[in-house]
């Protein structure tokens, strides 16, 4: 166990708080350590610290990072047994050699498995396949009190979807097994479409998302006008030997080769450069140089993680940082919708490309985000003046449409906001209150947004 | 907690009856501010319903800027009572111009405007520093940058309030609490009506956005206007005998 003092952020680089940061082998959180980790202000676990807002820091508290823990996999089963610390990258690494890959990714590598419990993560497919919540057999979870227990779904169905999508505050999940998706090769064949405007956008994705695993779009939030929601929109699927081999003969040799590399890091010091010019100069060329329609082989890493190839992009904000706004509205909302796109693009704060997504039937956790609906993801610097006022009427909108937000992504919410967008946040309570009834596992979000 | 565009949940504001106080609240109004804190000589003179700070609950607490023996009980109340301090305001202070014949006057300025600055900041500090976020705002004066015969004695009261709220910050850089120093030139206010207006000078309201442009920037030191950063950058240079003809 090694510790330290140190001010702890999201991704965004926004709302900072110092706390006792512990790495900690699983194995050593017993009754003893807890209650000593506990004093004076509780404790959150945190994994790779890539949520965006606050759920993984706990301000004067204290803040664990679980050890990586083993990667079983059981391929006849198509399971992995596998450590709360491990991050999707190590666990890629591992099983897509071996022809699997995980039922769910995010647009990044560096989560860990833990996290994508505790945020109950979606990726591009969750139109076919749901969260990655929905993929997990069995996990250990480590309650307030100090005891393991083995849990599944049937087995403590309460707990179970409390802790699916909890933000951590049931307890520290230590491991899991999850189902696997088997792949024959690790390229995927993907159609990428250039699609001129909001409206056509989304009766393409409606008319045609069923037809692939993965579908999104990479919506121009600066166009106005006739381009208002100009789009790239890109859907795949993992592509068999033989789509493999017919476009790239010579791939088929090693067919599930990944070796991702990381390319280049954005240094420390960097004002915010993505300011509205540049956004609108990189938002312009980047629609320009997609192809009108084009299909083609790509590798997991250029179709799920193309940011990942940039190390600490998030640097490209500057220290003022940025937010990611993650919001979900019912299929009937498309007004909404469209005013929200036409509401930001006129603004004049830059969102980088945003990205629009259908997601389908929802997991099962109490708070859980994903619910069937239009989804749609804002990157906004946080430091410019009068973006308060501008997420206070988007907020508004969603809510008005019946929509939620993404615990994972939130950092501006109010408690009023989380309750109107999840109504069985007071059942979530009541579970949290029984399993940890002195609110020893708290996180600055948690105490903002009073899940508590 | 703060939240990412620093929104503050709870506000405490020491000397709760100053304007720059309440329009410094009143630019942190948002649908997160929750509690505002009123610490004032007198809580039974403040009609706290008159007050409106958004949706948020106005409560007052006795506090005495002078009595600094109180100080930490005192934070250590609101603590109890209220819970984490996002943002205190330290917004007390006197304006007094005492001479060579009024020793006892200028120590009172002092108690007040420096000591008391001093205590409260350190009770406040310790509290921060424990909740392992929040910010102190201390309105300083760019009447301590230089100080003039004509007010000497309060500006040498703001300077060393200024010098007492940068190292505050220098120490307690890492533990997630932060200093904010405010130096406004002549702000026109209540405690400043009938004086004449000087070069450079503001509304409560220009003190106001430019602290939370500071607390959403994330800065130590704001000058309001922001100009004066330059001005007092070259005065402070400036040769005596120029300085004294400067001074009213």
């Amino acid at each position: 166990m090694r510790t330290r003092q140190l001010e702890l952020s999201g991704w965004g680089r926004t709302a900072p708080s110092a706390a006792r940061f512990v790495d900690v082998g699983a194995d050593e959180l017993d009754g003893t350590v807890l209650d000593e980790l506990a004093e004076p202000r509780g404790i959150i676990a945190r994994g790779m610290g890539r949520a965006y807002g606050d759920p993984a820091q706990n301000a004067g508290g204290t803040v664990v990072r679980l050890a990586r823990g083993p990667i079983v996999l059981d391929s006849r089963a198509g399971t992995v047994h596998v450590g709360a610390g491990v991050s999707l990258d190590e666990l890629l690494r591992h099983i897509v050699p071996r022809g699997f890959f995980v039922p769910v990714s995010p647009g990044t590598r560096f989560v860990t498995v833990g996290g994508a419990i505790a945020s109950d993560i979606h990726g591009k497919n969750h139109h076919a396949d749901r969260t990655f919540g929905a993929h997990v057999d069995a996990m250990t979870i480590l309650l307030a009190d100090g005891s393991r227990r083995a849990i599944t779904p049937a087995s403590d169905p309460a707990l179970w979807w409390a802790t699916i999508g909890g933000m951590g505050l049931t307890g520290i999940v230590l491991d899991a097994t999850v189902r696997l998706l088997p792949i024959e090769t690790s390229r995927c064949l993907v159609l990428t479409e250039r699609v001129p405007n909001l409206d056509s956008l989304l009766e393409r994705m409606e008319t045609g998302d069923h037809l692939h695993r993965y579908s999104v779009a990479w919506v121009d939030m600066v166009a106005t006008g006739a381009h208002l929601g100009r789009a790239v929109l890109t859907r795949g699927d993992h592509a068999s030997y033989d789509q493999l081999v017919a476009e790239r003969p010579a791939a088929g040799d090693d067919p599930l080769a990944f070796a991702p590399l990381g390319l280049a890091a954005v240094p420390t010091g960097m004002p915010n450069v993505l300011n509205r010019l540049a956004v609108r100069a990189f938002n312009e060329l980047w629609y320009r140089k997609a192809p009108s329609s084009h299909l083609g082989l790509e590798s997991i890493t250029g179709f799920f993680h193309p940011l990942d190839m940039v190390g600490d992009w998030n640097r490209l904000y500057g220290r003022g940082g940025f937010l990611q706004y993650q919001f979900v509205v019912p299929f009937d909302a498309v007004d909404t919708l469209r005013t929200i796109v036409a509401t930001v693009a006129a603004s004049g704060h830059a969102s980088f490309l945003a990205v629009l997504k259908r997601f389908g039937p929802e997991s099962g956790g109490l708070l859980s985000f994903p619910t069937p609906g239009w989804t749609l993801t804002l990157d906004l610097p946080a430091a410019v003046a009068g973006l308060g006022g501008l997420v206070g009427e988007l907020d508004r909108m969603v809510l008005d449409a019946g929509g939620r937000h993404y615990l994972a992504k939130d950092a501006t919410a109010t408690p009023e906001i989380i309750r109107a967008g999840y109504p069985r946040l007071d059942e979530w309570l009541q579970i949290r209150r029984t399993v940890d009834p002195t609110g020893r596992w708290i996180s600055d979000q948690a105490r903002r947004l009073d899940l508590y | 907690m703060n939240n990412a565009v620093h929104q503050p949940q709870t506000v405490l504001v020491l000397g709760g009856t100053s304007d720059i106080g309440h329009a410094i609240v009143s630019a942190l109004v948002s649908p997160s501010l929750r509690r505002v804190i009123l610490a004032v000589r007198n809580p039974d003179a403040v009609d706290v319903d008159a007050l409106s700070f958004g949706s948020a609950e106005v409560s007052t607490v006795a506090f005495d800027a002078a009595d600094s023996d109180r100080h930490e009980q005192l934070i250590a109340d609101v603590a109890e009572r209220f819970g984490d301090l996002d943002v205190v305001i330290q917004a007390f202070g006197q304006l007094g111009a005492p001479g060579l014949d009024d020793p006892v006057a200028a120590a009172e300025l002092a108690r007040v405007n420096y000591v008391g600055a001093v205590s409260s900041g350190l009770a406040v500090a310790r509290r921060l520093r424990t909740q392992g976020h929040g910010t102190l705002v201390v309105l300083s004066s760019v009447a301590g940058v230089r100080t003039r015969a004509s007010n000497f004695v309060y500006g040498s009261t703001k300077a060393g309030q200024d010098a007492f709220a940068t190292g505050l910050g220098h120490l307690l850089h890492g533990t997630g609490a932060r200093v904010l120093t405010v130096r406004p030139g002549f702000v026109r206010s209540s405690m400043t009506a009938g004086m004449p207006d000087a070069p450079f000078s503001c509304d409560v309201d220009d003190v106001a956005s430019a602290v939370a442009d500071g607390l959403r920037k994330g800065r130590s030191v704001v000058w309001v206007p922001g100009i004066l950063r330059v001005v007092f950058g070259l005065l402070r240079y400036a040769p005596d005998v120029v300085w004294r003809k400067l001074d009213r």
